[in-house]
């Protein structure tokens, strides 16, 4: 069977692969669907701190001989420090401002992060090799889908889903939703708002973190890594509605799917869709997709 | 909107501030010699071109003992940032305005087309290591430029006459979608087909794709037997890396890199590369002066060892000075028809010449990457298979269809 000239199984294929894209769409752009939702800061750093966490997994690994799996959940840690280390120092001042400081600020940050790296580790990458358990392929019938694959899709549903009901669904979650529409307030009844603000932000460069240990053994481990990949995530966080945190998880799978689609039909166009369709639902709904107007 | 329009504004001013400070150092005389490195100094082609490009031109210019000689040679360079208009404006500016006379590297070939063009307007000289397009001695040949390295044609017939030969007689590419990609598609296209193989398939990614599983899936679909890579650097890296992951090669299928450079193969490492198949015309541990040159270089510059780019650079710049030493003149027209009357010598390149259409003419070498086990450490990747003749290495004068050959 085929579907406008393409056999339907290699469809099929396409689809999943769209949907593994997407994975790290949404992972990257629920980072920063939180620290805008939640600290309403543009946080242009995001694609530099992915890169962090991929690099932070190469030289645990290369220096301390520390493997993937501690990687994943030592990276984010300390690529979440220095992400509270910034806000403490930095970000803090900014917030009385207008969004405009913010993202100059976080822009620059991520030009000099990245120019630092490419300085130090050049640009042609390095290698980081796919955890020994996860190596190896299921052949699907259709497809021919690489273990690390299928796992990168289960982990970055599991994130996202739970970071959506810690904030939409618990407690935890309602209080922070509560400080970001009145501090002064949330403050009176003895929560300690700024440390839960610096908190998040650390937790949303943890995520972005997370993604990048993640990507280290798909990608070459690049300098660069992170500043492609962060216009077409601001895209998809601008699509689902700026500070929307199912907004940013449905359009990141979403547009990754559409993503990979192109990819079949008219492959040229594979790095514009995404801005193709930006555009589109900016005319239509300013808000974006999942987004409410203040 | 108003934050957009504060944020291009701002970034409008950055960028030119930052184009104003790659000028401003130079206020130039006449006697004075003065080379721009026009590369890529911030994306794909920096570790392969670069920096590491200037390093080789300083190394050719201190070389050829300019200082002893009372001449005084300047160097410069830039970022064209892999776009052809920023290529091309630079390339003006330092005409016009910076008194350049010649311009030397410039991988990426759609910037190295414009730049062709540039130099033959304002009469300078133009010397290409770092592009690979064939365009550049072929149809879009020009009295200004000499293509010195490699080519896309040299790449095809090295490369893809070696792999159809060995019975892999059916095609599938994977192009970057620009000048080069085309260029190269098309010449091992010619190749495959004119040593009885067919192509079966092609797709064309955007310059710079992180994630090529989508196309690599394509190229598993077609059946084909050999996965050609008609792109380059982090393109090319990441194609292969995927390849590897998704069983690409464990299921009978071979990938051919059509151009991959000992950066790339460093980058990969040699567990994923082992066993690849490339051509290039310079490799690093060749001949003792190959040998003494890489120590020099790899002192300078982060410990990288050259390039086939690198080592085109220092051949081209030593070339020129002395053409322009025999020549007793800078003007460009002249001094690219000193260099062709010359014959070529160097330590890195062996004796060689430069052709008519501008074609620099030397042997290439097809060769096979290193087992891990076969690997003495770092850098130590290639093995050479076979040298193909000066002779038969480039496209032959006739079939460019140049129009300097008459």
């Amino acid at each position: 069977m085929e579907i406008f000239g393409v056999p339907s199984q290699a469809l099929f294929g396409q689809l999943l692969i769209g949907l593994i894209n997407g994975s790290f769409y949404a992972l990257l752009s629920l980072g920063l669907a939180v620290i805008f939702g939640l600290l309403n800061i543009i946080n242009f750093t995001h694609g530099a701190q992915y890169m962090l966490g991929a690099f932070c997994a190469y030289l645990l690994l290369n220096n301390l001989g520390i493997g993937y799996w501690w990687s994943l959940a030592l990276a984010p840690i300390i690529v979440g420090i220095t992400g509270v280390i910034i806000e403490r120092t930095m970000l803090s001042k900014l917030y009385k401002l207008d969004h405009l400081y913010g993202l100059l600020l976080t822009f620059g940050l991520a030009l000099i992060i990245q120019g630092l790296f490419r300085n130090e580790f050049g640009s042609s990458g390095l290698p980081y090799r796919i955890p020994q358990e996860l190596q190896g392929a299921q052949n699907l019938g259709f497809m021919f889908l690489p273990n690390y694959r299928a796992w990168v899709i289960v982990v970055s549903l599991v994130v996202c889903l739970a970071t959506w009901y810690v904030i939409e669904r618990t407690k935890l979650g309602a209080y922070l939703r509560a400080a970001t529409e009145n501090p002064q307030l949330v403050q009176a009844f003895g929560i300690n708002v700024p440390r839960m603000i610096t908190l998040t932000y650390g937790f949303g460069v943890a995520l972005a973190a997370f993604a990048g240990v993640m990507a280290a053994p798909i990608y070459q481990v690049n300098p660069l890594m992170g500043a492609d990949l962060i216009i077409v995530v601001f895209a998809v966080v601008v699509i689902g509605g700026m500070g929307s945190i199912m907004g940013a998880i449905v359009t990141g799978f979403g547009l990754g799917i559409i993503e990979g689609l192109t990819k079949v039909f008219y492959p040229e166009a594979s790095n514009t869709v995404i801005f193709v369709i930006m555009a589109i639902v900016l005319m239509f709904k300013p808000a974006g997709l999942f987004g409410t107007q203040k | 909107m108003k934050i957009k329009q504060k944020l291009r504004a701002t970034l409008l001013a950055a960028s030119i501030a930052a184009i104003g400070a790659t000028s401003a150092q130079a206020q130039i005389s006449d006697n004075v010699i003065k080379i721009g490195v026009l590369t890529d100094m911030s994306s794909l082609y920096t570790d392969l071109s670069g920096k590491g490009s200037e390093f080789a031109a300083r190394m050719a210019v201190e070389d050829f003992g300019a200082a002893k000689k009372g001449m005084k040679v300047e160097i410069i360079s830039a970022d064209h940032l892999n776009k052809p208009d920023v290529g091309s404006n630079l390339a003006r500016q330092w005409y016009d305005v910076d008194k350049v006379d010649v311009i030397v590297d410039t991988p990426n070939s759609g910037v190295a087309l414009a730049v062709n063009q540039v130099t033959r307007e304002k009469g300078k000289a133009f010397l290409v290591s770092g592009a690979a397009t064939a365009a550049l001695t072929g149809k879009d040949c020009s009295p200004n430029t000499i293509h010195w390295t490699y080519d896309t044609w040299m790449l095809a017939n090295g490369t893809g006459q070696a792999i159809v030969k060995t019975g892999g007689d059916s095609w599938f590419f994977l192009t970057a979608d620009y000048a080069f990609g085309h260029a190269l598609e098309g010449d091992t296209e010619a190749v495959v087909r004119k040593n009885g193989g067919k192509v079966v398939g092609k797709v064309r990614h955007p310059l710079n794709t992180q994630d090529f599983s989508s196309f690599l899936l394509q190229a598993q679909a077609s059946k084909a037997k050999i996965i050609g890579l008609a792109n380059a650097g982090g393109d090319t890296t990441n194609s292969i890396k995927q390849a590897a992951e998704f069983g690409i090669v464990k299921g009978g299928q071979n990938l051919a890199g059509l151009l991959v450079f000992l950066t790339d193969v460093h980058s990969l490492g040699l567990q994923t590369a082992q066993g690849l198949i490339l051509t290039e015309t310079f490799y690093w541990d060749a001949n003792p002066q190959t040998r003494a040159f890489a120590k020099r270089f790899a002192a300078g510059n982060r410990g990288i060892h050259p390039t086939m780019i690198h080592a085109g650079v220092y051949s081209a710049v030593l070339h020129y000075l002395k053409a322009v030493e025999a020549g007793k003149t800078d003007d460009g027209t002249k001094v690219i028809n000193q260099m062709k009357a010359m014959p070529t010598d160097d330590p890195l390149f062996g004796k060689g010449s430069v052709r008519q259409d501008g074609r620099k003419i030397h042997p290439a070498y097809l060769v096979e990457v290193k087992k891990p086990s076969e690997s003495k450490g770092p850098w130590d990747y290639h093995k050479i298979r076979a040298t193909i003749p000066a002779d038969q290495a480039f496209r032959p004068l006739s079939e460019g269809g140049c129009p300097l050959v008459k």
